[in-house]
């Protein structure tokens, strides 16, 4: 997967992680922070490899 | 034997009559994504049969579909076209069709025990190409692997083969609803995966001894094709005639893994009730048809509307994602429309606009 940005989006009114929203093969998604998830899995081991930061949310 | 001794012997060696067939959509009906998708040289799951997953690298380019090619009896067929030829693989250089299952639907198997079951594949399958192909079943769990061939013999015709797997008595699949088995076809493979000593049982993953060193090169020619029906996977030594289900039936199960609203191709299809929370803020809820396998991604293609506003818009947010479950989730969009306590969400005039739920393995 080519994954070209991924930031935290809070969750509606409150301040705790909701989700990230991410663009994966040119496509944007919205993700849920949940091993087995596979965009999540695959986030988490390009973050694990350096090769990705996600941003804090807005 | 008698036709009546070889069906008391074939019923006694299966564990089921009916919902045999481990693989879902084998019969190549159901394509959510879309039907066919070009220029395709990584791995992912393509606008082709659901369920079905290509896995690529440094392989050619291909154009994968759902096809109409199908031998007597099936609709469908999954099929591979090379569009851009490597004739010389590099060493990584690899081309499966493949679906992977989830631990809790393979109990049955009783893999990693002492009475472990052997399990049998079978398929049709057509291509120019003649020539030994590699079958395998990859175990996640527990990162073991048993490849097997098949030969096609005869170029341009629908060949049935069935390829059956000794049980495995190390290595239990996990009772859940991850991955815990992966059914493979190779369709070209480099000298990282056929340098070693071929596959002769259940063994620990050693990428050189996955596939034969006389695998085929499908990627050698824009002249080649492949094309894949009838998909099996049963408890038992035998093959059995294949598992035939309802269209419905398989669309459900493929949901519980990737679900695209469908709305209206002629345009203002209806995808959900919304209700507005903010200046420019919606949200409603879409139910799924089935459970999906674990909370989804959420994404969305082309221009929607709301009904009050007939405002377009392409501009679908998954909102902060809170009540991302297994059996519904929030859309959150934003639209200049006017004031209004609930509308509804629809595609605009083209017809194109879709939700996506994608929980794929």
């Amino acid at each position: 997967m080519n994954i070209t940005s991924a930031q935290y989006v809070t969750v509606f009114g409150g301040s705790d992680n909701a989700c990230i929203k991410t663009t994966i093969d040119g496509v944007e998604m919205w993700v849920p922070i949940e091993a087995g998830n596979r965009h999540y899995d695959e986030i988490m081991k390009q973050v694990a490899a350096g090769d990705l930061t996600i941003a804090d949310a807005d | 034997m008698s036709k009546a001794a070889e069906l008391a012997a074939l019923i006694g060696s299966q564990s089921a009559l009916s919902n045999r067939n481990l693989i879902i959509n084998g019969a190549m009906q159901v394509a959510q994504r879309g039907t066919s998708e070009t220029s395709v040289t990584s791995s992912q799951y393509a606008d082709a049969p659901d369920r079905f997953k290509v896995a690529m690298t440094t392989a050619g380019t291909w154009t994968v579909s759902q096809s109409t090619t199908s031998p007597e009896g099936f609709s469908n067929s999954y099929k591979f076209d090379c569009t851009a030829a490597n004739g010389s693989l590099s060493s990584d250089s690899n081309i499966q069709l493949l679906q992977r299952i989830e631990g809790q639907n393979l109990q049955q198997l009783a893999k990693g025990t002492s009475g472990a079951k052997s399990v049998t594949v079978s398929f049709y399958v057509r291509t120019n190409k003649t020539g030994t192909y590699t079958l395998e079943l990859f175990d996640r769990d527990n990162t073991r692997t048993f490849s097997k061939t098949y030969t096609v013999s005869s170029a341009d015709t629908w060949e049935f083969k069935s390829v059956t797997f000794a049980g495995d008595t190390s290595g239990a699949l996990d009772n859940d609803n991850a991955v815990s088995l992966d059914v493979s076809w190779f369709l070209a493979a480099g000298t990282d995966f056929t340098s070693g000593t071929f596959s002769s049982g259940w063994a620990s993953k050693t990428d050189a001894n996955r596939v034969s060193s006389s695998q085929v090169n499908l990627a050698d020619s824009t002249s080649n094709e492949w094309l894949i029906t009838g998909v099996q996977l049963e408890v038992g030594e035998q093959a059995t005639p294949f598992e035939h289900r309802s269209f419905g039936d398989e669309l459900r199960r493929c949901q519980r893994y990737y679900f695209r609203t469908t709305g209206s191709s002629t345009g203002y299809g209806n995808l959900a009730t919304v209700s507005r929370i903010g200046n420019t803020l919606y949200r409603g809820v879409v139910e799924f048809p089935v459970t999906m396998r674990s909370r989804p991604s959420f994404s969305s293609s082309g221009s929607f509307q709301t009904l009050d506003s007939g405002f377009t818009f392409s501009s679908m947010s998954g909102g902060d994602g809170a009540s991302f479950d297994s059996h519904g989730v929030q859309v959150t969009m934003t639209s200049n429309g006017s004031a209004g306590q609930s509308t509804l969400l629809r595609q605009a005039a083209d017809g194109q606009a879709a939700l996506i739920y994608d929980a794929e393995l």
